[in-house]
C-alpha cells in the first residue's frame, strides 16, 4: 500500500532514531542479574545510560570496555577482557550481554574469536553467561539492535533439542522494544487467564518496572531467569510481538523446533482478537468470561472514541513495528495516517502501512510533511516536542525516549484492556481541543453571494460565483 | 589528524594555570592529567560529551555532529541550558554516517555538503563542526573541510576536535575552550566598549541562572561582554577579548581559555562561584576591585558593598522561615568541582551538617577552601554506589544532594534527593538562587510522603493479619489475576 521513501540526504536534523547498541542493551536489561556492556569509548555507554534512565526513571547498569586512543590503534582486545573480569569481580552478574558499537566495528575487530579465546584463557568466566551482539551504531536502529541481543540470548543460552513438555503448559513469548513493562504484564495475564504460563524473554516488567528493593542491588533485579531462558524449549508455542522480533523467533525454533508465530500488531480490536484466538488454539481452552467482557469495553470505547478520531490528520514518527501498529489502529477508528516517518527501511511491514508513504528520515521531514499535510496529532517520542512547539499540535508520546511524562513504563496500548485505556488517552486529547465556536469560526465557510451572470443570456445554466 | 591530535592532548595537558599540573614533576607532567579508565568500572562521559556541554549554550550558531547516528541521535535536546532569543542551538544536527560511508570513505564530502546545507536553511552567524570517533579514525580531516567551507560559504565554520577516544568529559571541555580561543574569540571587534565590561567562562546557563546573575551585575553598571558560553550570542563570542575582568566558573572547565586570554589579550582572570551566599557577594568584591585596577571608577566598590549589604539582608530574611525545618540536617553532597564548596557555606549557615562532600572533580583549591569553611571536614572520592545507598538507607543523612545519575541511590533508599547538577529543573545562581535552592530542600524534607513510604506495610509489623477463609483453598495474599 505504502510507498517507502528514502531522501538523498547529506545528514539528519533532529534525529527520530535511537541507536542499534542502546536497543541492544535495553534487550540485556530484561535478564535476570545482568550488566549489558558496551565494546567501545565511555561516551557511546555515558549517553546511553543518561538516555535510558531518563526514559525509565530507573537506576541500571550499563558498562563499558572504556576503548580511548592507544586502544583505538592498538585493538581492543585486552580491554574487553579486562572488563569482563572486572565486572565479573566487581558486580557479580549472572549474565553479561556485550553489544558492539560503531567505534570498535570501525575498526575490523574479531570479537567473537577475541570472546573465544578470552574465555578459554579465564576459567572463571565460565560462573558468568556471556553473549554478544554485533551492533555497530551506523547500521539500523534501536529495533535492530533489540533484535539482534535477543537472537544471541537464544543462541547462546537455550539449551538445544526437541524438549516440549505438554504438562508444564508453558508458552514463550518474546516481546519487541516497543513493549512497556505493563504491555508485557498484560499479555502474560492472558496467557494465564488460558491456564498457560508464560517465559518472556526479555522480561522488563520484572527489571525495569519500577520497584523498590529492600536492599541494594548493582546489576538487574527482575527479568527473565536464565534457567528459564534454558529451558524455553519445553513451550508449547512461542509468540513474538513485531515484525522485528521475527529472527529471534525463527531462531529459538530452529533450535528446539518449538512452533512460533509473530504477531506484528496487538493494538486494537482485530489484532488482539488474533491473540486471544491464537492463545485459545495453544491451550485448547475456550476464551474466558473475564477477556469476553475486556472485549466489550474496547468495543464500547471504539463507539465513544471513534466520533472524536474520525477524519482527523495524524502524523506519525516511530520505529517500523509501531508506525505500523499505530497506523492501523487510528485508520480502524476513521482517522487518516497523513505523515508516516519511520528510522529505518529493514522492515517488510513498511509497505503495509496504511499510508500513502513511509518516510525513511528523522524529525525535520516528519515536522516539515506534518506540517504540509496539515496533521492534527503529532504521534511520536519526546524529542517531538520541538516541532509540536513549532506547529502548535498536540503531541502524543510513543516510544522511545520518554522523558517528559511520567509512568511511561505503566501505561499499555495493547489487548483489550490497554488498547482501550490508550484509546481514551487519543479521544481525550482530541476532546480537550474543541472550544465553544464563535462567529468568526464561520468566516471562511460564508456562502458566496449567488447572483446571475449579466452576459449570459436568461434560460442558460446559472453559474455560481 | 591523529598528529594535530596527539600534539594538542600534550599542549592541554601541560597547563601552567592549573595548580596541580605545576606541582607536579617534569617526569609525571609528561603523563598528562588523565588517569588511564579501568574498563568495566568506567563513568562518565567523553570528550566529545564535555566539548559539546561546554559550547551547546551558544543559542545562534548551528552544531553539527560528525559522526554516526549515536553520538548526536542518543544525547541531543537533553540538557536545561535556556535562551533569551534564538533556539537553533537546540537543534540535533549530525551528518548520521553510514557503514557505505565509512567503508567508500565519503564522510569529508558529506560533511561539507551537510554543513552547506544547514547554512541554506538556517543562515547561522556560524557552524560548529564536533569530530567524533570514527571519523577522526579513519582519518577525516574536519579542519580542513571546514576551512573550505567557511572560504565557500563566508560564514565561519568551527572544527572541534573532540573524538570521544582521547578522553574523559573534562577534557572535551579544553578542547572546546581551544576551539574557541582558536577560531572564534578576537575574530570580530565588539562595537563598542566599556571601563566595566567583563566575560564569564563556564557557565552554561543551566534553566536560566545568568538572569539570576545579569541583574546584579547590571545594577552596578558591570556589563556582562560575553557569557562564556550559557546564551551566548556568536559576535558576543568573538568579541570578548576586549573584556577587562575575566571571571572563571566551574572550576577549571576553561582555564585554558582564561589563561591563554590573559597571555594574548592582557585580561586577568579570578575564580569565583555564583552558588551560595558568601559566595556570590566574595565574587562580586573581586570584579569590582579588578575592574578598579583596571580603570574603573573607583565608587564601583562602595556601590558595590552597598548592593552586597542589601542583597544579603535580603535573602537572609527570606530564608529564615526555612530554619527551622532545616537546622540539624544532615546532608551528602555528591556533586564536582565549585559546588562541593560554594554550597557548603550556605548550608552550614542556616544550621544544617555535612557529612560528606565528594572531591573527585575537585581542584587542589576547591579541596584548601573546604577546609577552610568545614570544622569537620569529610571529604570523599568517588563513592561506590552500594556505599551511598547504605549511608542513607541506615539513616547516616538526612538528604542526598546529587546528579540525575545517582539519583536513585537515594530514591530507593526512600532518602530524600535534590539535583544540583544541569539536569535540574530550578535555578540556584545568586543570591535568589541560593533562598530557592533552600526553599528546595525545605520543600523536600518536609514532604510527609518520606513518612508514609517508610512505614513498613501492616503485615510486615502484625502477626494478628489472618486471612478471612484459613481453609486449605484459600487465595489469601494473591492478588486477583
Amino acid at each position: 500500500m505504502a510507498m517507502l521513501l528514502q531522501p538523498k540526504k547529506n545528514g539528519s536534523i533532529n534525529p527520530l532514531k535511537s541507536s542499534a547498541p542502546l536497543g541492544a542493551a535495553l534487550a540485556y536489561l530484561g535478564v535476570d542479574g545482568a550488566v549489558p556492556l558496551f565494546h567501545g569509548a565511555q561516551g557511546c555507554t555515558s549517553f546511553a545510560l543518561t538516555l535510558a534512565v531518563r526514559h525509565f526513571r530507573e537506576d541500571m547498569p550499563m558498562q563499558t570496555t572504556a576503548i580511548a586512543e592507544v586502544e583505538t590503534i592498538l585493538g581492543g582486545a585486552d580491554n574487553l577482557e579486562e572488563a569482563l573480569v572486572n565486572l565479573q569481580s566487581r558486580m557479580n552478574p549472572k549474565f553479561i550481554g556485550i553489544a558492539s558499537t560503531a567505534l570498535i566495528e570501525t575498526r575490523g575487530e574479531d570479537i567473537t574469536g577475541d570472546l573465544l579465546s578470552i574465555m578459554q584463557r579465564r576459567h572463571e568466566l565460565a560462573r558468568t553467561a556471556i553473549v554478544y551482539a554485533s551492533t555497530p551504531d551506523y547500521v539500523g536502529a534501536l529495533e535492530d539492535g533489540w533484535a539482534k541481543a535477543v537472537t544471541a540470548i537464544i543462541d547462546g543460552l537455550v539449551v538445544p533439542g526437541e524438549r516440549r513438555q505438554k504438562s508444564l503448559r508453558q508458552i514463550n513469548i518474546l516481546p519487541g522494544v516497543h513493549q512497556t513493562a505493563a504491555d508485557i504484564d498484560q499479555v502474560r495475564d492472558m496467557a494465564e487467564a488460558f491456564g498457560l504460563n508464560a517465559v518472556v524473554l526479555p522480561d522488563l516488567s520484572g527489571s525495569l518496572d519500577g520497584h523498590v528493593n529492600a536492599e541494594f542491588t548493582p546489576i538487574t533485579s527482575g527479568g527473565t531467569k536464565l534457567e528459564e531462558i534454558a529451558d524455553m524449549g519445553e513451550g508449547l508455542a512461542t509468540i513474538a510481538i513485531g515484525q522485528h522480533m521475527t529472527p529471534a523467533a525463527e531462531a529459538l525454533e530452529g533450535l528446539t523446533g518449538v512452533p512460533s508465530t509473530v504477531l506484528s500488531n496487538l493494538t486494537g480490536l482485530a489484532a488482539s482478537d488474533e491473540l486471544v484466538a491464537l492463545l485459545s488454539r495453544i491451550s485448547g481452552v475456550a476464551v474466558p468470561e473475564s477477556l469476553k467482557r475486556r472485549r466489550s469495553q474496547l468495543v464500547d470505547a471504539m463507539l465513544d472514541c471513534h466520533f472524536y478520531l474520525g477524519g482527523k490528520r495524524i502524523a506519525i514518527a516511530a520505529d517500523p513495528d509501531l508506525v505500523y501498529q499505530l497506523s492501523v489502529f487510528f485508520k480502524s477508528l476513521g482517522a487518516e495516517i497523513v505523515t508516516a516517518v519511520t528510522t529505518t527501511n529493514h522492515s517488510p511491514l513498511l509497505e503495509k502501512v496504511p499510508a500513502k508513504e513511509v518516510v525513511v528520515g528523522d524529525l525535520m521531514d516528519f515536522e516539515e510533511r506534518a506540517a504540509a499535510a496539515q496533521a492534527d496529532l503529532l504521534v511520536t517520542h519526546s524529542h517531538g516536542r520541538q516541532a509540536a512547539e513549532r506547529l502548535g499540535l498536540p503531541h502524543l508520546r510513543v516510544g522511545f525516549p520518554i522523558f517528559d511524562r511520567l509512568g511511561v513504563q505503566h501505561r499499555s496500548m495493547i489487548g483489550y484492556a490497554g488498547s482501550r485505556d490508550f484509546l481514551y488517552e487519543v479521544g481525550n486529547i482530541f476532546l480537550s481541543l474543541i472550544k465553544e465556536k464563535t462567529p468568526e469560526d464561520f468566516a471562511s465557510a460564508e456562502v458566496p453571494p449567488f447572483k446571475v451572470q449579466e452576459k449570459r443570456d436568461v434560460g442558460q445554466t446559472l453559474a455560481i460565483g | 589528524m591523529g598528529e594535530v591530535l596527539r600534539s594538542k592532548t600534550a599542549e592541554l595537558f601541560n597547563e601552567p594555570g592549573c595548580a596541580k599540573n605545576q606541582a607536579k614533576s617534569e617526569k609525571e607532567r609528561k603523563k598528562g592529567c588523565s588517569k588511564p579508565l579501568v574498563p568495566g568500572a568506567a563513568a562518565g562521559g567523553c570528550a566529545f560529551d564535555g566539548a559539546k556541554i561546554a559550547l551547546e549554550p551558544i543559542v545562534d550558531v548551528v552544531h553539527l555532529t560528525h559522526g554516526p547516528s549515536a553520538c548526536e541521535g542518543n544525547s541531543w535536546d537533553n540538557r536545561h541550558a535556556a535562551t533569551s532569543g534564538p533556539s537553533t542551538y537546540r537543534l540535533g544536527l549530525t551528518t548520521d554516517l553510514s557503514e557505505l560511508d565509512i567503508v567508500m570513505g565519503n564522510g569529508e564530502k558529506r560533511l561539507y555538503r551537510a554543513i552547506k546545507d544547514a547554512i541554506a536553511r538556517y543562515d547561522p552567524p556560524a557552524v560548529f563542526v564536533y569530530q567524533t570517533c570514527v571519523p577522526a579514525m579513519i582519518g577525516d580531516d574536519i579542519e580542513a573541510v571546514c576551512r573550505h567551507a567557511a572560504e565557500k560559504t563566508g560564514t565561519p565554520c568551527i572544527p572541534v576536535l573532540s573524538a570521544g577516544f582521547s578522553g574523559k568529559k573534562n577534557f572535551g571541555n579544553k578542547l572546546a575552550g581551544e576551539a574557541l580561543f582558536k577560531h572564534v574569540i578576537g575574530t570580530i571587534e565588539p562595537e563598542y566598549t566599556t571601563p566595566t565590561d567583563v566575560n564569564i567562562l563556564g557557565e552554561y546557563n543551566i534553566v536560566g541562572e545568568i538572569w539570576q546573575i545579569k541583574p546584579l551585575l547590571e545594577k552596578l553598571g558591570i556589563r556582562l561582554l560575553a557569557n562564556i558560553t550559557g546564551d551566548a550570542r556568536y559576535r558576543d563570542l568573538a568579541g570578548a577579548h576586549r573584556a577587562r575582568v575575566n571571571m572563571m566558573m566551574c572550576s577549571a572547565a576553561l582555564i585554558n581559555l582564561a589563561r591563554q586570554m590573559e597571555e594574548r589579550w592582557g585580561i586577568p582572570y579570578f575564580e569565583g562561584s555564583f552558588y551560595g551566599i558568601a559566595d556570590t557577594s566574595a565574587a562580586l568584591r573581586t570584579l569590582a576591585r579588578m575592574l578598579i585596577e583596571r580603570g574603573a571608577p573607583e565608587d564601583l566598590l562602595e556601590r558595590t558593598e552597598a548592593l552586597i549589604a542589601a542583597e544579603e539582608a535580603r535573602a537572609w530574611a527570606r530564608i529564615e522561615p526555612y530554619r527551622e525545618i532545616l537546622k540539624g540536617k544532615r546532608v551528602i553532597l555528591y556533586t564536582g568541582g565549585v559546588k562541593s564548596w560554594s554550597i557548603v557555606s550556605a548550608l552550614q549557615e542556616i544550621g544544617m551538617k555535612i557529612v560528606a562532600t565528594s572531591v573527585r572533580k575537585s581542584t587542589e583549591g576547591d579541596k584548601e577552601r573546604i577546609k577552610e569553611i568545614m570544622d569537620d571536614p569529610h571529604m570523599v572520592g568517588s563513592v561506590p554506589a552500594r556505599e551511598m545507598y547504605a549511608k542513607l538507607a541506615n539513616d547516616e543523612a538526612d538528604i542526598l544532594l546529587s546528579g540525575g545519575k545517582t539519583q536513585y541511590v537515594g530514591l530507593k533508599a526512600r532518602r530524600p534527593w535534590l539535583d544540583i547538577n544541569q539536569e535540574r529543573n530550578y535555578a540556584y545562581a545568586g543570591y535568589d538562587g541560593t533562598v530557592a535552592l533552600v526553599a528546595e530542600l525545605a520543600k523536600s524534607l518536609s514532604n510527609p510522603v518520606w513518612e508514609e513510604i517508610r512505614r513498613p506495610a501492616p503485615w510486615e509489623i502484625s502477626a494478628d493479619i489472618v486471612p478471612l477463609d484459613c481453609g486449605p483453598q484459600s487465595r489469601s495474599g494473591v492478588g486477583e489475576a
